[in-house]
C-alpha cells in the first residue's frame, strides 16, 4: 500500500489511542480528586498529568495556577495545543478523512461521527453534562471505532498498520501512566502508615487499574488486596491484559512481522529483544533496576521503535 | 395558471406528465411529516457519511454539503435514448477534433474551424503535437452539462472534458433515495447506475500503454483540501484502486512509480483529478507542489496513460463551443443529435455589437472560465453591473461569448415555503475507452434560489436523484 496511506491509518490510529488514553488518565485523577485529601496532593497530582505529557511549557502560556479546572479545560477543550483530547479527536478525525477510501464505511462514520460531535461543545457544555460522563463518552467512542474495525475490516495492510500506531501509542501511555502513579502512590504510602491512609490507597490503586480496565481483572488474577507491586506486574508482564506492555509488545512484533520488507530486519530485531525482555523477564528483576528506570528505558525503546517504523514504512523509498 | 418555464413534471395546464403520474401518486399518499422526517434523515445521512465538498474562499477546510432534493427528475425513456445517441456521438467527434488538431489539423486545413481559434488558444498545448494516445482518446470522461429550454428542447450548454466532476453525488443519491424510499424502486423500472465505477474501470484499463496485460490504474487527486476530494476518494475506493498524490509518485527512466511499504511499484494509468497546469512542475507551472517532476516525458514515452489526456481544454472551451456541430459533420458526416446554444462570438464585429446592444437579455461567459465566476446573467443583473460589464466587454472582446438567457426547464423541489418549481440541469458522464460508454441519467444540479439560473455547487445549488426508466423489457445499460 501506498506509504502516505499507510502514514495516515498509523497516526488516525495513535491520536485516537492517545485520546481514548487520555480520558482514561484524567478520569482516575478527576475520581481521585473526589476522595479526602490535602491541597498539596491534589496540586501535585494534576501537574503530574501535565508532566507526563511534557506540556509544562505550553500550559504556563495558557494559565498562571494549577487547578482541576484549568488543567480539566487545558487537557480536554483546548484546540491551541496538539496534546488535548479535541485536538487529538481532530487528527484522528483528518488522517482519516486523508484515507477515508481505506477505510470500511462503518469506521469512517464512527470517527467523523465522533468528531462531529465533539467539534462544537465548549468547555462549559462538557462540564454541564458532566465530565465523567465526557470521558465515559471518549471511551465508548474508542470501543466503537475498535469494534467496528475488528468487525468490518479485511485483515489487510492498512489493518496492520492501524494495529501498529494503536498498539505503541498503548504501551507508551501505559508505561507512563504507571510511571507518574506508581511513583506518586508508592511514595506516599511508604512515607505515612495509618489508616486513613490505607483506605485512601485502595481508591487510588482502583482508580489506576481502572483506567486500564483492570480492576476486576486484578481480583480475578490475586484473589487478594491490591499492592504496588502486584498492579506494577499486571501492567508490565501479563501477556493476556490487552493494555499491559507484554501484550502490547507482542502485538508489535507480530504486525512488524507481517508487514516487514527489505528495509525493516533491524526494526523487526529490536522489537523482538524488546518482547522478549516482557515474554522472559521477572518482576524481581525490573525492582532491583528500579521501576522508574526500567519504565524510562522501556518508554524511550518504544520511541525509538516509532522513528524506525516511520523511516522503514511510511516516509517512501 | 400559466407557466414560464417548460416543467418536468406538469404540462402547461398543470396535469401531471405521465411518467411522473406513478410517482406523483405515491408522494400523494405520504404526509408531510413523514417525508421531513425523511428528508432531516438524508440531511443526517449525508453529514455523517461526510459527502461534503469544500468551499474555497471561506475559512480554510470548510466542508459544506450538498443540500440534496428527494424529489426525482425523470427521463421517460425515449428521450434518454435521443440524448444517449447524441452525447455518444457528441464526445466520439470531440475526441477526434482533440486527435487531429494536435497531429495533422486536417479540420483546420479545410477551413472548417478558423485555425487561431484553436492554435492560439490558451488551452491549446504544444506539448500534445504529434503524439498519439491510446485508442486516440483524449477525453475517457465527459461530464457534458444538457438543458431543456423552451418548449422541452434539450440544449448543450458545455462539453466539459478535463476533470469533470459530480459523479459521486449521482451515485450517493440514487443509495440515498434506495434507502429512503424503497417501495418507489419496488414499483416502478428505474435504470440502475451503481455499475458506473465498474465502467470506468474497464475504461481506465482499456487505454493502458500498449503491452501492458495487467495494468496497475490509480486515481491522482490534488489533496484532502481540494473541493472534490471526497469524489476522489470515493472513486478510487469503488474501484479498488489507489488513491495517490503527487509526492506519491516518482518518475525513474520515464517510468511512473509510487512509494509504498514494499518499496516502488509501477502505475500503468493515471486518473488524474489535478488540472494541467499543475500535473508536471518541469513543464508547466513550476511552483505546482501538486504535480510529479518528469511526467510529462514518462507520458510522451508512452509509458503511462494520463486520463484525461492533457491539453483537452482546447475542446471544451466556450470559443470553441459553437464549432462542435461542424466537428460532428466533419469527423463522422453526420448531422449533429444535440443542439448547441445559439452562441454571439464577442471577438466577430458583427456579433459584438449585437450583444452590446442586448446585453439586459443575455448571458455572457468568459471563454477561459468555469464554475461560474465571471459571467454575467443579464436578466438577474443591475444597471450597474451591465455597465460594468460593458466596459469589460469592449476591452477584451475576444476574452467572451454570449447566449440568449435560456428558460431552463423546472422541477418541483423542497423549498422553505413548501414545494415549488426550480431550474436544473443535467449532467451525464460519458466515458470512452474501448467503446463509449455512460449509466443512464446522470447528475441533475437544481437552483435553489427561485429564479436563479445557476446550479453550480458553489453558487449555492443543490442535487437531485435523476431517474431513468426503463420501458416493459429489460434491456442492456449502456
Amino acid at each position: 500500500m501506498l506509504s502516505r496511506t499507510a502514514d495516515h491509518l498509523y497516526w488516525m490510529a495513535r491520536y485516537s489511542e492517545r485520546a481514548e488514553n487520555l480520558a482514561r488518565l484524567l478520569d482516575v485523577n478527576y475520581q481521585m480528586s473526589l476522595v479526602p485529601h490535602d491541597a498539596e496532593t491534589e496540586r501535585s497530582s494534576w501537574n503530574a498529568i501535565i508532566a507526563l505529557n511534557s506540556l509544562e511549557y505550553a500550559y504556563a502560556k495558557r494559565h498562571d495556577e494549577v487547578t482541576a479546572t484549568k488543567v480539566l479545560h487545558f487537557m480536554l477543550r483546548d484546540e491551541t495545543h496538539p496534546s488535548s483530547i479535541y485536538s487529538c479527536l481532530r487528527a484522528a478525525r483528518e488522517n482519516a478523512h486523508a484515507v477515508r477510501g481505506t477505510l470500511t464505511a462503518e469506521m469512517w462514520e464512527t470517527i467523523n461521527e465522533t468528531w462531529l460531535q465533539l467539534r462544537d461543545q465548549s468547555f462549559a457544555e462538557i462540564h454541564a453534562g458532566g465530565i465523567a460522563a465526557f470521558f465515559d463518552w471518549v471511551k465508548q467512542r474508542a470501543s466503537l471505532l475498535r469494534g467496528a474495525m475488528f468487525g468490518t475490516m479485511l485483515r489487510d495492510e492498512a489493518f496492520q498498520f492501524i494495529r501498529l500506531g494503536a498498539l505503541l501509542e498503548r504501551a507508551d501511555n501505559t508505561a507512563r501512566i504507571l510511571d507518574v502513579k506508581y511513583h506518586s502512590l508508592a511514595g506516599a504510602q511508604q512515607s505515612q502508615g495509618d489508616d486513613l491512609v490505607d483506605a485512601n490507597d485502595f481508591y487510588h490503586w482502583g482508580a489506576l487499574l481502572r483506567s486500564v480496565s483492570a480492576f476486576e481483572v486484578y481480583r480475578k488474577v490475586y484473589r487478594d488486596v491490591i499492592t504496588p507491586e502486584r498492579v506494577a506486574e499486571l501492567l508490565i508482564l501479563r501477556e493476556d491484559l490487552p493494555r499491559a506492555l507484554h501484550s502490547c509488545m507482542g502485538g508489535i512484533v507480530r504486525v512488524l512481522e507481517k508487514v516487514r520488507n527489505s528495509r525493516s530486519d533491524e526494526t523487526v530485531r529490536r522489537a523482538g529483544q524488546l518482547y522478549a525482555t516482557l515474554r522472559y523477564g521477572r518482576m524481581d528483576d525490573i525492582f532491583e533496576r528500579g521501576l522508574h528506570a526500567w519504565l524510562d528505558a522501556f518508554i524511550d525503546s518504544i520511541g525509538d521503535l516509532s522513528v524506525r517504523i516511520s523511516e522503514d514504512f511510511l516516509v517512501g523509498a | 395558471m400559466t407557466t414560464l418555464f417548460f416543467d418536468e413534471m406538469h404540462d402547461g395546464d398543470a396535469t401531471t406528465r405521465p411518467h411522473y403520474l406513478p410517482f406523483e401518486t405515491w408522494a400523494r399518499g405520504l404526509s408531510p411529516d413523514v417525508m421531513a422526517r425523511k428528508r432531516a434523515e438524508a440531511d443526517l445521512a449525508f453529514r455523517r457519511l461526510g459527502i461534503t465538498f469544500a468551499v474555497y474562499g471561506e475559512e480554510a477546510g470548510t466542508e459544506r454539503l450538498i443540500p440534496f432534493d428527494t424529489i426525482p427528475r425523470i427521463i421517460p425513456n425515449a428521450e434518454w435514448k435521443t440524448l444517449r445517441a447524441g452525447l455518444k456521438q457528441r464526445v466520439k467527434a470531440l475526441n477526434m477534433f482533440l486527435g487531429d488538431i494536435y497531429n495533422g489539423q486536417d479540420i483546420l486545413r479545410a477551413g472548417r474551424i478558423p485555425a487561431d481559434e484553436v492554435l492560439d488558444n490558451a488551452q491549446f498545448r504544444p506539448e500534445m503535437r504529434g503524439f498519439k494516445v491510446p485508442n486516440g482518446i483524449y477525453a475517457h470522461i465527459a461530464g457534458v452539462d444538457i438543458v431543456r429550454a423552451g418548449a422541452g428542447e434539450f440544449y448543450v450548454l458545455e462539453d466539459n472534458l478535463r476533470v469533470p466532476s459530480g459523479v459521486s453525488y449521482m451515485l450517493e443519491n440514487r443509495k440515498m433515495m434506495m434507502r429512503l424510499f424503497p417501495e418507489l424502486f419496488a414499483q416502478q423500472k428505474i435504470a440502475p447506475v451503481e455499475h458506473y465505477p465498474d465502467l470506468l474501470l474497464e475504461t481506465l484499463r482499456a487505454v493502458a500503454p500498449a503491452g501492458v496485460d495487467d495494468p496497475t490504474v490509480v486515481v491522482m487527486t490534488p489533496g484532502a483540501f481540494n473541493s472534490a476530494y471526497f469524489e476522489h476518494s470515493f472513486l478510487a475506493q469503488q474501484m479498488g484502486v489507489e488513491l495517490v498524490e503527487g509526492r506519491d509518485l516518482f518518475i525513474d527512466h520515464d517510468a511512473v512509480y509510487m512509494r509504498t511499504t514494499c518499496g516502488p511499484k509501477r502505475v500503468d494509468v493515471i486518473y488524474r483529478r489535478i488540472d494541467d497546469d499543475f500535473l508536471d512542475p518541469q513543464v508547466f507551472r513550476a511552483d505546482s507542489m501538486l504535480g510529479v517532476p518528469g511526467l510529462l516525458k514518462a507520458y510522451r514515452a508512452g509509458r503511462v496513460t494520463l486520463c484525461n489526456a492533457i491539453g483537452t481544454g482546447v475542446a471544451d472551451d466556450k470559443s470553441i463551443y459553437p464549432y462542435v456541430g461542424e466537428m460532428v459533420r466533419f469527423y463522422l458526416g453526420e448531422e449533429p443529435i444535440l443542439n448547441n446554444v445559439p452562441t454571439w462570438r464577442c471577438r466577430e464585429k458583427d456579433d459584438l455589437r449585437y450583444v452590446l446592444a442586448h446585453l439586459p437579455e443575455l448571458v455572457v461567459k468568459e471563454v477561459h472560465g468555469a464554475g461560474g465566476y465571471g459571467m454575467l446573467v443579464g436578466p438577474a443583473a443591475t444597471k450597474a453591473e451591465i455597465e460594468q460589464f460593458r466596459a469589460v466587454l469592449v476591452a477584451h472582446p475576444d476574452k467572451y461569448i454570449a447566449q440568449p438567457t435560456l428558460a431552463l426547464s423546472t422541477c418541483p423541489t423542497y423549498v422553505d415555503s413548501g414545494i415549488a418549481p426550480r431550474h436544473i440541469d443535467l449532467r451525464p458522464f460519458v466515458l470512452s475507452g474501448k467503446e463509449v460508454s455512460l449509466v443512464p441519467g446522470g447528475l441533475t444540479r437544481v437552483a435553489l434560489r427561485e429564479g436563479s439560473l445557476v446550479v453550480n455547487s458553489s453558487q449555492g445549488g443543490g442535487t437531485k436523484d435523476t431517474w431513468v426508466l426503463e420501458n416493459g423489457h429489460a434491456e442492456p445499460h449502456r
